[in-house]
């Protein structure tokens, strides 16, 4: 019998870093067959970690789309045609900025509030009451969070990039010297279908890695709040770096 | 029955339970006193399988926790209800829901839930308390609430950990009546407290742990008559000499 194949909840980091994310990610995998623990939790968390993070991801993208805008016309002018703007503004929001900067924000506010929850359940024991009463922690608690993550982090990236590709238009035709044809033009140009699709896998990673980070880190919470504080640090720090490792990852395997 | 079988148990170079052997029997109330941090609660985590000790067994109606499949720890788990120090009640959910939890994991219908609860509530005392939420209650009702959760499941054992500490003495006598009427009820409680009053109310045995294993165990009357010396200062609640009797700081 070994220990993993068990309900019990005392098992403290003794492996390596990588080691023990490893095994806690594979308990994790384990634990998605006890669907009917998880699955009536799903869709409030996908409305917390996802639709209530639409706000935050359109602030973002918003300014995003009018900073490209800007910066393209600086770089392009003189040198090459205005309406390369539109291809810029379009490949780089739905290829690279909108995935990444809407995942560094998801990071800080999604990380952030799971390892805060669950962190404070491991201290106050609510994690060991769970368990007396026979559930299995990571399908009631991990499973619902990493899946809606997984689920809700492409959509809201979706959105980032329709409202960032949107406020750098804007931008181009307000503030520049083009025309809404030669922005569109641009856009097209160089437009294919595989950039949104690989910025949406990307997202769908990301959500999976924040959402993963912030759960062991809070379930691996030591006692009091300066134990949750820094777990809820080392959720958002960790759930950045495996968004930029991620991000290189998919582009050598996908471009 | 549950019995503890030269169980140890250590967190890195501390000794927390160091042969502790123990044999709790159905139908009464079993008490283990000892200093805070004695190991008390590392022993009840033993039991429900959320500590895995080091050495020893720890058996539960014949089965030996360390040996069992998830699917055998789940279903011991359905027979022991588990009262925390501070009551632990999921703070997001409200006091039918919390009792709830346990019950629909059983497979329970709503009608059977909602009865349970009604129930169980009745017990503690605290009918019409369903909707509210664990931080609208004061600590002895938290704790009440804990109980009923407990009970709700109809388990076989109840293990109370510390369930008067930070009470007032009327609170912490409510608790020990709850405590004493839930025996009645044919379930087996196994209590840990450091409070003498509340272990001679409610304890059929009581058993003293130091230094990670038993000192000794007997009925009320042996443990109040005990002579020995480690017995008597900490029933008797002297100072002095504290190096000898000091205790181990343990988790939980």
């Amino acid at each position: 019998m070994t220990h993993d194949s068990r309900l019990t909840t005392y098992s403290p980091p003794r492996d390596g870093f990588i080691t023990h994310i490893g095994r806690r990610s594979l308990e994790t995998f384990r634990a998605v067959a006890d669907v009917p623990t998880w699955s009536p939790l799903l869709v409030g968390q996908m409305r917390r970690l996802g639709v209530d993070s639409v706000p935050i991801a359109l602030f973002i993208a918003v300014f995003t789309g009018i900073v490209l805008s800007l910066l393209s016309s600086y770089i392009f002018t003189g040198a090459v045609p205005l309406y390369f703007v539109g291809a810029l503004v379009g490949k780089t929001v739905m290829m690279e900025l909108g995935p990444v900067l809407t995942g560094m924000a998801l990071a800080g506010r999604v990380g952030a509030s799971i390892a805060a929850e669950l962190g404070t359940m491991k201290v106050t024991e609510q994690v060991d009451a769970l368990e007396t009463l026979a559930y299995d922690r990571n399908a009631y608690l991990v499973v619902p969070r990493v899946l809606a993550a997984t689920l809700m982090f492409p959509v809201v990236t979706a959105f980032a990039m329709a409202v960032g590709v949107t406020s750098g238009w804007i931008t181009a035709v307000n503030l520049l010297d083009l025309s809404t044809p030669e922005f569109f033009k641009g856009l097209r140009m160089f437009y294919q279908f595989k950039d949104i699709w690989f910025g949406l896998v990307k997202s769908a990673s990301f959500g999976a890695a924040v959402a993963l980070m912030g759960c062991l880190q809070g379930l691996d919470s030591k006692s009091g709040a300066q134990g949750v504080g820094q777990s809820t640090t080392r959720a958002v720090v960790l759930g950045c770096e495996a968004i930029l490792v991620l991000d290189a990852f998919w582009a050598l395997v996908l471009l | 029955m549950i019995q503890l079988d030269g169980v140890t148990k250590s967190f890195g170079a501390q000794r927390v339970l160091d042969g502790l052997s123990l044999d709790v029997p159905d139908g009464r109330n079993t008490v283990v006193i000892g200093y805070s941090g004695s190991g008390k609660s590392v022993t009840l985590k033993c039991i429900v399988g959320l500590i895995e000790p080091d050495g020893g067994r720890v058996l539960v109606d014949g089965g030996v926790v360390g040996e069992m499949s998830r699917e055998e720890l789940a279903e011991l788990r359905g027979r022991i209800g588990y009262v925390f120090q501070f009551a632990a009640l999921f703070d997001s959910m409200t006091v039918a829901e919390n009792i709830a939890l346990g019950l629909a994991r059983r497979g329970h219908d709503r009608s059977t839930i909602a009865r349970r609860i009604e129930e169980s509530l009745a017990v503690v005392e605290l009918p019409g308390t369903e909707g509210r939420y664990p931080a609208e209650l004061s600590g002895g009702m938290r704790k009440r609430v804990g109980i009923a959760r407990a009970i709700a499941l109809k388990p076989r054992y109840i293990l109370y950990d510390e369930p008067t500490s930070g009470l007032d003495p009327v609170t912490s006598a409510v608790m020990d009546q709850l405590m004493v009427r839930t025996r009645d009820l044919g379930v087996t409680g196994l209590v840990v407290t450091h409070d003498m009053r509340s272990a001679f109310r409610v304890g059929d045995r009581i058993a003293m742990l130091h230094e990670g294993r038993i000192r000794q165990v007997g009925t009320r009357a042996e443990i109040q008559a005990s002579d020995d010396p480690v017995v008597r200062q900490f029933i008797e609640g002297r100072p002095g000499q504290m190096a000898a009797a000091a205790p181990r700081r343990a988790p939980g």
